[in-house]
């Protein structure tokens, strides 16, 4: 369904992503794993057209994403951002809402409200705090508010980007059901970054490794945990000695 | 010497490319105000702040300004007993000149300043991707009501800035200067002409145009972190005020030189 081939991108001289190939079939979880600062979110964004690939190119179901219609392209995504990315100047719920309060998927008031406080319960989040702005919440609960709002038009393809940093272990074990639930019962498409390796042993169907760049491993959930590739092996046990350097 | 004429080339050309780059920004947005979809909450929002809320500075300003300028023309004109022009020479003055640029100068002030730190930092911290995700294209909703707002509160702005700073004459004036109050309203109007007034409140347009395209040029552009911010929002005021000048200056040659 999502088809990257070749994906370079560099900002000046620094070359993040050089030459990404990776391949998520439809109604996959696929999580990324990979150090911090190896382009990551670069790599989730290029997909999205935030960030123009150097060269390469991104497919989802065939069609070349720079040549499709962007807004129907975009009406079947949700993206959670890293930094949860809410609208400071809205409530939570308008937030959650807002796909659902103008264009083409446009509803009722009463009912966009109604569908943003489902959401919130998903993600754990009462009532309350649907009225109060982004400002007046915590960072784990602007994650959460940020997810509700990634989900709140059951998209066929949903990013996240680090869904679990910040949260506490329970949240943490709530979200990472919640991500789960939706690929399964809704058979939505996932990408997810995350260092959290409960993370990955709960939402993963598949597994990609990205370092240095490239996809330097890929395959089922099951074998990234006895995997003998050095870097993979690192970077789940957690070891400071090993290929990838400590010092980036 | 061929490095020093390579670099006026190279700044030449940046300055070209910078200058091409906000003409197309312009009509981008220019096109965003008349084609759906609408944003009407944003709009309403942005005249609030673009235009009711800057009214008492600019209304305060132009008070001063004209009061000023009533006293300086009087004791300049004493030198050549001409004190009798005050009226006249405050009038004109506030209309074709100080009443616009005033106007256009507190607006760069006031409102591309906060817009451009506004955007900057919707853009720091990821909220234009955000909004592009979820299918709002940022022209239309952050950009095209600014930049409605500005071209129809700038020439309010400047009627009410031209009759304030008239009205500061008068006061001056009439209280200090003991001019007689008909007399002194009857100069003023009959001096004036139209063409000094629609000047006067085209230029009003233009200046709200530049000022709040220039807070979101600076801001939608930002660079990354704070510091981008800060950057943005200098380079906003200091564009936006340049610009106001410079446009203040081709509108008068073009006005006033038959
Ligand atoms: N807009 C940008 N301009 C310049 N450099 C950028 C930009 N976006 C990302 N980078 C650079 O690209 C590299 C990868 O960034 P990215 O955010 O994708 O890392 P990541 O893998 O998501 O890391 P983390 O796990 O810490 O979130 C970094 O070196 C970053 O400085
Ligand atoms: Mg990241």
């Amino acid at each position: 369904m999502i088809d990257l081939r070749g994906v370079h991108k560099s900002f000046g001289s620094n070359q993040v992503l050089r030459g990404v190939d990776l391949t998520v079939a439809k109604g996959q979880s696929m999580v990324i794993i990979g150090g911090s600062g190896t382009g990551k979110s670069v790599l989730l964004k290029c997909v999205l057209g935030l960030v123009t690939p150097d060269a390469g190119q991104i497919l989802v179901d065939g069609t070349d994403v720079t040549t499709s219609d962007r807004d129907a392209f975009l009406a079947r995504f949700g993206m959670l951002f890293q930094g949860a990315a809410l609208f400071d100047s809205l409530p939570v719920w308008q937030n959650v809402a807002f796909r659902l309060l103008r264009g083409t998927l446009k509803r009722p008031k009463a009912e966009a409200r109604e569908i943003a406080l489902q959401k919130l319960q998903r993600v754990g989040l009462g009532p309350d705090v649907a009225d109060r702005l982004p400002a007046e919440l915590s960072g784990g609960m602007q994650k959460r508010v940020g997810l509700a709002r990634a989900i709140a038009t059951d998209p066929e393809i949903i990013f996240f980007d680090e869904p679990t940093t910040g949260l506490d272990p329970i949240m943490a074990g709530v979200i990472n059901d919640l991500i789960r639930e939706i690929v399964v019962d809704m058979g939505a498409t996932t990408m997810t970054i995350t260092h959290d390796m409960t993370s990955v042993q709960s939402i993963a169907d598949h597994v990609a490794m990205l370092h240095d760049g490239v996809i330097r491993w890929t395959g089922p959930k099951d074998e990234v945990f006895d995997s003998t590739e050095p870097y993979v092996t690192q970077f789940v046990n957690g070891l400071p000695d090993g290929p990838i350097a400590t010092l980036r | 010497m061929i490095q020093f004429l390579a670099y006026i080339g190279a700044t030449a050309l940046g300055v070209a490319a910078a200058l091409g780059r906000l003409v197309l920004f312009g009509i981008a947005s220019l096109t965003a105000i008349v084609r759906p979809p609408f944003y009407l909450r944003e709009a309403g929002l942005g005249l609030l702040n673009v235009g009711y809320l800057t009214l008492p500075v600019v209304g305060l300003t132009a008070l001063f300004t004209g009061a000023a300028l009533a006293l300086q023309i009087y004791a300049g004109g004493a030198r050549f007993n001409a004190e009798a022009v005050v009226p006249q020479i405050v009038a004109i003055g506030m209309v074709r000149e100080l009443g616009p640029v005033l106007v256009g100068l507190m607006i760069a002030a006031r409102v591309t300043s906060s817009i451009a730190a506004e955007l900057a930092t919707m853009k720091v911290t990821e909220q234009i991707d955000a909004l592009v995700t979820l299918s709002t294209d940022p022209l239309r909703y952050l950009v095209a009501p600014r930049v409605l707002a500005g071209l129809i509160s700038g020439p309010v702005l400047v009627a009410v800035a031209d009759a304030l700073g008239v009205f500061g004459g008068f006061l001056v004036g009439t209280q200090a200067l003991d001019f007689n109050p008909t007399t002194y309203l009857r100069n003023t109007v009959d001096f004036l002409t139209l063409p000094d007034v629609t000047s006067s409140l085209i230029k009003g347009v233009a200046f709200g145009g530049i000022a709040t395209l220039m807070g979101c040029y600076y801001g939608l552009n930002a660079g990354r972190g704070a510091q981008g911010v800060g950057a943005a929002t200098k380079s906003s005021v200091v564009a936006a005020a340049v610009l106001i000048l410079a446009a203040n200056f081709a509108l008068t040659a073009v006005f006033f030189t038959a």
